[in-house]
């Protein structure tokens, strides 16, 4: 094969292109700029390990299923780790939110950066929404039949039905976490490429 | 674990504020304010190191 053709191949193509956005330093760096000393900055990766234990969690509640997370001791506290775990992430999600809102974080073209978070913010609270309606108890039982009504008046019930718990279940574990853990996936790699957004006056200084 | 259900009644029903159309559990205004607590601290709270990294640039 000459190198012309090894040039065109899209294995080709798409490595040298990935390299070139992302080589490895960028990608898992040694160091960080000064203005990433702040607790501000530590919600991000708080978030993203709490989404590591919510997802291991709830892996080991698949393998056993509802009857042992509603009657064994072990599975009392792997519901609760899933759940605490959700809590979390959410409050640690809500205060980088807050952090990056406030910062502009969208600056500096890091528009898909902003926005991949926004999405994965919404998948999130869909995902705990239709765990909370598969927990077959009288909770959940509470939480689909009131919530079907306001589902019902946006039109959504027709292909969203919260009192088919098999529906909700397959949302909750198959759908919504490829959704969040890609997004998360893509949200964190558009951090590596563009970097963390520097403070306002650091980017006054960059445009003196 | 049965001894935190007798410092916190859990079999209660749970405390709601309502103020005009706003109705918000007692348990959900705690966690708001405490994640707006822990914004403001991580925004005072000095960085373990802070001072060194800024010498070392």
């Amino acid at each position: 094969m000459s190198t012309t053709e090894i040039d065109r191949q899209w294995t080709t193509r798409l490595r040298r292109r990935a390299a070139g956005k992302l080589p490895p330093e960028k990608l898992l760096p040694d160091t960080q700029p000064a203005y990433v000393s702040s607790w501000i900055y530590v919600f991000g990766v708080t978030t993203l390990a709490a989404l590591v234990v919510v997802i291991v969690s709830g892996c080991i509640l698949a393998l056993e299923g509802p009857q042992w997370w509603h009657s064994s001791n072990i599975g009392h506290f792997v519901n609760s780790t899933h759940l605490w775990s959700v809590e979390i992430f959410f409050f640690a999600m809500i205060v980088h939110l807050w952090g990056k809102f406030f910062m502009g974080a969208w600056r500096g073209g890091r528009t898909l950066t902003w926005m991949t978070g926004c999405v994965t913010f919404f998948a999130s609270i869909l995902a705990g929404f239709t765990g909370y309606v598969s927990q077959t108890n009288f909770d959940s039982q509470w939480i689909s039949t009131q919530s079907k009504d306001g589902i019902n008046a946006t039109g959504g019930g027709s292909f969203f039905n919260v009192l088919n718990l098999g529906q909700m279940l397959m949302w909750h574990i198959v759908i919504l976490p490829i959704a969040a853990i890609a997004l998360t996936g893509m949200h964190v790699l558009l951090v590596r490429i563009k970097g963390v957004v520097p403070p306002f006056e650091k980017d006054t200084e960059i445009a003196r | 674990m049965g001894w935190i259900g007798s410092i916190i009644p859990l079999d209660n029903l749970g405390h709601y504020l309502h103020w005009h159309f706003i109705l918000i559990s007692v348990s959900n205004l705690i966690v708001i304010g405490l994640m707006i607590v822990t914004f403001v601290a991580a925004l005072l709270l000095p960085f373990p190191g802070r001072s060194r990294r800024k010498e070392n640039q």
